[in-house]
């Protein structure tokens, strides 16, 4: 069998993003809930407030160390298996990755050391700042994260000349068309998994009763975001969709299943779209529904994937179910954080345990949402690497063999393997030691900085006997 | 607009990024080399406090860099990572293995995989990094701005040896880092391990520097066309290693840290000075290879306000953990 280095390039990148992603959609939503709690202790004095911060920054240390040890692939990624798109490309995307790594850096290395380690070294007020300027951090760097991102599906602001990208308007190229609807989704969407993660740890540690008091706050607080936002992502899906329906036709055809373009068009709720048929199998549907969703309008007309020839279709499958399972996890969401509106009532939210063990496994729903949602905005603009532009075929590195993608993939797989299940194991570790840990450390001479994981002093694994 | 060179000011930017890199994480990595050698594990403790505080930020060097090629010289980016395919993924799972493992060593009791993830990482890395500089002198080849040669055209008798060359020379970095913040029976280890890579480093530096001149012919003009001021550049690094060895000697604590620091220095410009102003050889030139001015300005901007900011804080980190690491005392 004749190896493919462009579908595994893309295996490739799909693998080193998406290990790398789930870090940055938790440490985002967690860098906010940091400021927050250190906000409200310092507002309040109430010691609740600061023990629930100092362990949850130990949480953040882990996993934002985590995030930029598995970040160090990214940056080279784009030049070892796309070289010809980094060159077309750069005069953008260049300015736009180094502004993240340099302003990022800016914020983060002179801050997070005063978040993690300067409580008693300097004044609350600028502990606090601290907390805020990190967040700020993690803030900026989604937003030229998104922008390069965005900038792909929907390109503006620059020229294609002699096979190079140039800008010829900064502005219009930053704020590309689907940027603002992508940066709000995906910061709403690193807001839930924040919260998700805290309400089941809150829950998990109320169900084997420890530390109640913090934990009835944590677990309180987290629902009624919850109860906000999980909403509010539905509502700005759509206003996603809407704007996707407008730039990129062909990916909401592949989301929706629909291969005619049609008034009144359906919405499939389950069918088995087949690309060597141009149609479904099986299909289960509403009828006229997605008309309703995509134009507001029963008989509003909606693309079908023929519009375009059938090599310049979205891989309709993945597109199709990554959506499903997005939208069915964001419903499920919804209705568990409804369910702990209704259980407030005398205060019967902290002790069912059926609903407690639920959110304890909800904990992991946001980041299978986030991440099949990533999969439904990045398979749906295939084959095109710059949407409508320039290929996935065209952006590749010529010199690339099968042989060397297939030989890569596996050694980052095999590595991050290791890199995943050490960070996971040590994370179970710090949220078993939890709150209990609670002996200060003995004040030690370092006045300033050191590494993130120095948060935590819990141990990676037990002392054995005369070890 | 085109008062000023926009290109050059970029590639004095980058060049400066890279040498940062090379001697900050360098003398890290060379911790690692040497940890399977450390007389005990209580030095392998003292050997990783010395660089806690600061290897994190050393590594972020290579990332800026990395970035700041995109922004300012994407044929080079373009060109050299498509080359160097496995050599840059060997580097990155070294690096990763290293970095995972030196957060882990400290929060585990049994340390021995966690040691080994270290050295092995550190020893992969630093061969990677030293076989990419073997290859840059060896140049590309590429047709119409792209990369045409093979996955293995890096890896040549030249290149392996230049990669050895970069572990002794790292080594060599390490130890005298050793000499600098450690005392007692690890200090005296380092004196003594110290003379015998710097003997390592001279014989690969001296091998390399008869056989560069052969691998291009545009290196052998350069130096052998007429004598000039550039000739300085060997003497000087060959006046470092004199220090090293008379510090070492005369059991001067700084002395061998600062001379390493300015052999790997003067020993890098006479690499840019052979080659200069080519940033592909043999191929295309500084001027050939940068983005579009437009782009070139707009990073421009940014990063003339956080560079000084990134050193003064670089440099406050190390004032901050000046002076001697003792056993027991950590930063973990």
């Amino acid at each position: 069998m004749e190896l493919d280095p462009l579908l595994l390039s893309r295996l490739q990148f799909a693998f080193v993003v998406a290990f790398h992603a789930i870090f940055p959609i938790f440490t985002i939503g967690l860098a906010t809930y940091l400021a927050l709690l250190n906000g409200l202790f310092f507002k309040t004095g109430n010691p609740a407030w600061k023990r629930l911060a100092e362990f949850w920054a130990k949480v953040f240390a882990v996993v934002f160390g985590m995030g930029v040890v598995s970040g160090i692939v990214m940056s080279f990624q784009f030049g070892t298996n796309w070289s010809n798109f980094s060159q077309a490309s750069a005069n953008f995307l260049g300015p736009m990755l180094s502004y993240e790594v340099i302003t990022a850096f800016f914020l983060e290395a002179g801050f997070l050391g005063v978040l993690l380690f300067g409580r008693d070294k300097v004044p609350p007020g600028a502990h606090l700042f601290a907390a805020l300027m990190v967040a700020l951090g993690t803030f900026i760097s989604s937003f030229w994260i998104l922008s390069a991102n965005s900038w792909m599906h929907t390109p503006q602001g620059t020229e294609l000349i002699d096979g190079t990208f140039h800008v010829t308007s900064w502005w219009a190229a930053i704020f590309n068309p689907s940027f603002p609807y992508r940066l709000g989704h995906m910061l709403l969407a690193s807001f839930i998994t924040g919260g998700f993660v805290v309400a089941g740890v809150s829950a998990w540690y109320l169900l084997i009763g420890r530390d109640q008091l913090a934990n009835r706050k944590a677990l309180s607080m987290s629902l009624w975001l919850l109860l906000v936002l999980t909403p509010a992502q539905a509502v700005l899906g759509d206003f996603h969709g809407l704007n996707t329906l407008e730039h990129q036709p062909t990916k909401v055809a592949a989301m929706e299943g629909n291969w005619e373009t049609q008034s009144g068009a359906p919405l499939l709720l389950f069918a088995l779209p087949d690309r060597d048929i141009q149609g479904n199998h099986f299909e289960i549907a509403i009828p006229k529904m997605a008309s309703l969703i995509l134009t507001h309008s029963f008989d509003g007309e909606v693309p079908g994937l023929k519009e375009v020839p059938r090599d310049e279709q979205p891989p309709v499958w993945i597109t199709f179910w990554s959506f499903r399972i997005m939208v069915a996890l964001g419903f499920l969401m919804i209705a568990v954080a409804f369910y702990g509106l209704w259980l407030r009532r005398d205060e019967r939210l902290y002790r069912h345990r059926v609903y407690l063990q639920t959110l304890r496994l909800m904990s992991i729903t946001p980041f299978i949402a986030a991440l099949a949602g990533w999969f439904v905005t990045e398979t749906g603009r295939a084959p095109w690497l710059v949407y409508g532009v320039m290929t996935h075929a065209e952006g590749l590195t010529p010199s690339l063999t099968g042989g060397m993608a297939l030989f890569t993939l596996i050694g980052y797989m095999a590595v991050y393997a290791v890199v995943f299940y050490a960070g996971v194991f040590y994370l179970t570790r710090v949220v078993r030691g939890g709150m209990l840990d609670n002996e200060r450390e003995p004040d030690e001479q370092v006045e300033r900085p050191m590494r993130p994981f120095s948060a935590t002093h819990i141990p990676f694994d037990t002392e054995r006997q005369g070890g | 607009m085109e008062s000023f060179d926009l290109s050059l000011i970029w590639a004095v930017i980058i060049a400066f990024g890279i040498i940062m890199y090379v001697l900050m994480d360098g003398f890290d990595l060379g911790l690692g080399i040497l940890f399977p050698f450390a007389p005990s594990e209580q030095d392998r403790d003292v050997m990783m406090n010395t660089v806690a505080p600061v290897w994190d930020g050393n590594e972020t060097w290579l990332v800026l860099g990395g970035a700041g090629l995109l922004g300012a010289f994407p044929l080079v980016y373009s060109v050299l990572l498509p080359a160097l395919y496995i050599g840059v993924f060997l580097m990155l799972t070294g690096l990763i293995f290293r970095g995972i493992a030196f957060e882990f060593r400290f929060k585990s009791h049994s340390r021995r995989w966690w040691s080994r993830a270290f050295a092995g990482g550190s020893m992969v890395a630093t061969f990677a990094q030293g076989a990419v500089v073997g290859a840059y002198i060896q140049g590309f080849e590429t047709e119409g701005m792209v990369y045409t040669g093979g996955a293995f055209d890096w890896l040549t008798p030249f290149s392996v040896l230049t990669g050895f060359g970069m572990m002794a020379g790292f080594a060599l970095l390490g130890a005298t880092w050793l000499i600098l913040k450690t005392e007692g029976d690890l200090q005296a280890w380092a004196y003594r391990i110290a003379p015998k890579l710097l003997i390592g480093v001279l014989v690969v530096f001296g091998v390399v520097s008869l056989w560069t001149p052969f691998v291009d012919p545009s290196v052998w003009d350069r130096w052998f066309s007429n004598i000039q001021l550039i000739w300085i550049l060997p003497v000087l690094a060959l006046a470092c290693a004199f220090l090293i060895y008379s510090g070492v000697k005369r059991h001067h604590d700084v002395l061998p840290f600062l001379a390493t620091l300015g052999m790997f220095i003067f020993t890098y410009l006479g690499l840019l000075v052979s080659r200069w102003p080519y940033v592909v050889p043999p191929d295309y030139t500084l001027w050939d290879a940068a983005s579009a001015p437009e782009s070139q300005l707009f990073l421009l901007v940014g990063t003339v306000i956080v560079i000084p900011v990134i050193l003064g804080y670089t440099g406050w980190s190390y004032w901050v953990f000046r002076g001697k690491v003792k056993p027991g005392e950590g930063y973990h």
